[in-house]
């Protein structure tokens, strides 16, 4: 009992140390706070395309917007999104990313108005049995106009996070932004919290799961574009959140994501993109070489992290051994001895543990985060390729419809010809639209690309110089124990 | 053919081992008269050829100063030939070293040898650096818990005249000690069963002696905890190994990561990378140091604790034959038939009882004099290494963070 009572305080006494420390790196980056007065109108909720359907995947691995609208060729998809008219698509919000990469840079140096802080905390448990659910408390302390408060509180649940993904993702990845995904949904661990079981496994599935939001929230928040999203606002301030049911995974909408999911991993083998862009060729490369090792790395990781756990425990069990051994010595000062290295061992298996929670918290979530990241990245990318296919599915369209009005010229039917003339018309239109959506998804990529590195170094940076010093106290604390002990061993006599 | 991978013919210069000697018999300073030690040793394929070296003034031998080819299965008739003689009932019959193992070593290095074309080369250099390491390790091992065998025998002042011992250390020719066939093995089996059924029950018998009676307690309780440590600290010190492994694979990703990265993070990640090659060979060099001085301690004292009980038990077992020539020989006396021969029996048998309690005696109080001393080294060289090796770690650590921190 008292063991498991220790691991507790001290896991969670470390825990806290880490994870502030995780927090404040994470809220560090000042952002971008200005943009033009008119913004997205509340009521057209973003630039998106107006497709009734489910637009997003899961919030785990595989990321990607389809439309239902994949074969332009066939169906004479009205999207708006390709309607010139539509003043929404090319919104304001692009006079704010019309930049260069230096000037964003600029931007960010004199940048002290980032103010947002924001914490994931006290979990409780509602309902009983497998309806039961975590609710999470969500505290935004801030100094932002856009928000209505200065420091707000809400009750969250894991779907409502998840809601929360999956409209942002919706909204902005086609458009070429790396929208940060949310924590990975866990059947098990969640039934284990349901059941009910007490222990030390359910305790730190839902401190990780805790943790986990709180990163995911807070990278979602020094994205320039996505703190001002209406969505994000209504999350982090209205008390009542309209229940996200489309994440539940047997739902209508669950079942849509599947198939479109299917379908895009179809359509990714078919489509044979002309780079002319070396840059994206490079970046998407490096992209691919950076997630087999990020993940080669958490595999790693998550290995040591598991190796240390049982250091941990056979440690104790070697203490507790040695304790008795120490007892049926019967020379004194021997036994003595043996009680005392019993005792040094018993201190050292704490400190495995203790590290062991950072090579957790600290590296392996980082890992996973970025892994997930990664994820979102490519998806990005492959925004990119639909992009230009469907401009080059314009232009296919486009020369047919030349071809159709050619040979009606031939046949001298003047109504029709009035049709394809307009025909025409509407397909250059699309065409033009096609290429500025492409170069606008591209222009958009080498920023957002441009921000991620940025923040993939100073994560890093920062995460792995905590790490190391978390090693240099463990020695510290070695070396203590150790020096203690020699002149214990040195008395025997 | 995995044959290339597995060290052939590994020879160990013989001043590394001498070490290993000492470290778990404090009081084994041979005097002039007898030295013995194993200066060479062969590893093929199924078996490991020691050679013995003997440096004596002793007028039993042709020569000052020889040397013998052994196996194993040798040091094991030597050993077996101690323990059924009745002369040496009564001493503590240094245990026999373990038989070499180098299956679970040549199962890896098979496997690393089959999963050659998986991995890139760096990585097959490196864990085939690692794995015969591993062997070569196991391999001092081995030399040493024979050698240390040897030097037992040759400092017990009874024992080193023997002459099997004289034998196995002069005769040129192998021995001929095939291992036990199956029927051998059966029947010591079942000789182990009835000994340790027997062992309950001598054991139950209370000794007048305080001194046997308090050791008996002493001796039992203690080889079952000394048992219990020992495994103890083998998983212990796995867990210890497989973390450095870890450290090992994260080493080699970051410096992938720190080739192909296209930001400053390139700089980083092989800084990182070189520091946990670094850090990660002192944490093999605590996990291989903690087996030496503190588990190998351990599993000697597990060998030599069960031979100190095999004494307690052949005095126990002398003590229930005393008492039954003492029962025949009242029984023998009242029926006033064969009296004679009752009372030689008796007599033998007291002779033999005492004769073994004196010895016996001796060498427990030996016994625990060598005990404590071996502990004592071995804890004190335990935690000298252990800080040594800390302040290695750190000292990496801090100059690394120091280097990192600076560029930012």
């Amino acid at each position: 009992e008292t063991s498991k009572y220790r691991s507790l305080a001290g896991f969670s006494s470390v825990l806290f140390v880490v994870l502030s420390l995780v927090k404040v790196f994470l809220s560090q980056s000042p952002e971008a706070a200005c943009l033009s007065a008119e913004d997205i109108s509340p009521s057209s909720n973003g630039p998106r395309d107006d497709d009734p359907d489910d637009l997003f995947a899961e919030a785990t691995e595989e990321v990607s917007l389809d439309s239902p609208e994949r074969q332009p060729i066939l169906s004479d998809g009205p999207s708006p999104a390709i309607t010139p008219v539509t003043p929404v698509m090319i919104s304001p919000r692009v006079d704010v990313f019309d930049r260069s990469p230096d000037q964003d840079e600029d931007e960010e140096e004199n940048r002290d108005t980032f103010d947002i802080q924001i914490s994931v905390s006290d979990p409780e448990k509602v309902g009983d049995g497998m309806n039961a659910y975590m609710v999470y408390k969500v505290t935004t302390k801030t100094s932002l106009s856009i928000f209505s408060r200065d420091e707000v509180c809400v009750k969250r649940r894991f779907s409502d996070f998840l809601g929360l993904y999956s409209k942002l993702a919706s909204k902005y990845m086609h458009m070429g932004y790396i929208v940060p995904p949310a924590p990975e949904k866990s059947i098990v661990g969640m039934t284990k919290v349901k059941v009910g079981k007490e222990d030390l496994s359910s305790v730190e599935f839902v401190e990780k799961r805790r943790s986990a939001l709180e990163r995911y929230l807070l990278r979602t928040v020094k994205h320039p574009a996505l703190l001002k999203d209406p969505d994000v606002l209504q999350f982090l301030e209205s008390s009542e959140l309209p229940r996200a049911v489309s994440t539940q995974a047997l739902s209508g909408a669950g079942i849509l994501r599947m198939v479109n999911k299917a379908a895009d991993a179809v359509n990714k083998m078919t489509i044979k993109m002309n780079e002319s862009d070396a840059w994206f060729e490079e970046k998407q490369q490096q992209f691919e070489n950076l997630d087999v090792q990020l993940r080669k790395l958490h595999a790693s990781v998550e290995s040591l992290v598991c190796h240390r756990k049982e250091l941990s425990v056979n440690t104790a069990s070697f203490a507790k051994s040695a304790a008795m051994l120490g007892n049926s010595e019967d020379h004194t000062a021997l036994s003595r001895a043996l009680s005392q290295l019993a005792e040094v061992e018993e201190k050292i298996d704490q400190l495995h543990q203790d590290q062991s929670y950072a090579d957790f918290y600290l590296i392996s979530e980082l890992l996973g985060d970025y892994v997930r990241l990664i994820t979102a990245v490519k998806g990005v990318f492959d925004q990119r390729m639909k992009a230009w296919a469907k401009w080059q599915d314009a232009q296919v369209m486009l020369q047919r419809k030349r071809e159709a009005e050619a040979k009606l010229q031939y046949a001298n039917k003047p109504d029709k010809l009035q049709q394809a003339t307009d025909e025409i018309r509407e397909w250059e239109g699309k065409v033009q639209q096609g290429e500025r959506d492409f170069e606008q998804i591209s222009k958009n990529i080498r920023r957002e690309v441009g921000r991620f590195e940025k923040d993939r170094v100073k994560d890093f940076r920062v995460v792995i110089i905590k790490y190391l010093e978390s090693l240099v106290h463990t020695q510290q604390q070695l070396i203590k124990y150790w020096e203690a002990f020699l002149p214990e061993a040195k008395a025997i006599a | 053919n995995s044959d290339k991978l597995i060290l052939e013919n590994t020879n160990i210069p013989c001043f590394q081992r001498k070490k290993y000697c000492l470290a778990v018999n404090v009081d084994l300073q041979t005097d002039a008269t007898l030295q013995v030690d194993i200066s060479d040793a062969l590893s093929e394929r199924d078996k490991v050829k020691f050679t013995v070296h003997t440096k004596s003034t002793l007028p039993n031998f042709k020569q000052n100063e020889f040397s013998v080819v052994r196996q194993h299965e040798e040091f094991i008739w030597l050993h077996d030939s101690f323990v059924e003689n009745e002369e040496y009932a009564g001493y503590i019959i240094p245990p026999a070293p373990p038989k070499p193992d180098f299956d679970a070593s040549r199962e890896k290095l098979q496997k690393l040898g089959e999963g050659e074309g998986s991995m890139t080369k760096e990585e097959f250099t490196k864990m085939k650096q690692e794995l015969e390491a591993e062997y070569l390790a196991i391999f001092k091992k081995t030399v040493a818990m024979h050698e240390v065998f040897l030097c037992r025998v040759a400092a017990h002042p009874v024992l080193r005249k023997d002459l099997n011992f004289h034998v196995f250390l002069e005769y040129n020719q192998d021995l001929s000690v095939r291992g036990k066939n199956k029927k051998e093995k059966l029947e010591d089996f079942f000789k182990n069963v009835v000994k340790s059924a027997d062992g309950v029950l001598v054991a139950g018998v209370k000794d007048v002696d305080d001194f046997f009676e308090h050791e008996k307690t002493f001796l039992l309780e203690y080889h079952n905890r000394v048992k219990d440590s020992s495994a103890k600290s083998d998983r212990m010190i796995r867990s210890h190994k497989s973390a450095a492994d870890d450290i090992n694979r994260i080493a080699s990703t970051l410096y992938t990561l720190g080739t192909q990265d296209s930001t400053d993070l390139c700089k980083f990640f092989l800084k990182v990378s070189e520091l946990f090659e670094k850090t990660r060979k002192i944490e093999a060099r605590v996990a291989a140091d903690e087996d030496l001085k503190l588990a190998d301690l351990l599993k000697y004292y597990l060998r030599e604790s069960q031979a100190a009980k095999d004494l307690l038990y052949r005095r126990g077992r002398a003590l229930v034959d005393y008492e039954n020539a003492n029962k025949a020989l009242d029984k023998a006396r009242a029926k006033n038939k064969d009296v004679l021969q009752a009372e030689t029996t008796q007599q033998v048998c007291c002779q033999k009882f005492e004769k073994i309690s004196e010895s016996a005696k001796q060498e427990l109080i030996d016994f625990k004099t060598r005990r404590v001393a071996a502990f004592r080294k071995n804890l004190v060289e335990l935690a000298e290494l252990e800080l040594k090796h800390a302040k290695g770690n750190l000292q990496l650590l801090q100059s690394c963070l120091g280097v990192l921190k600076g560029d930012t």
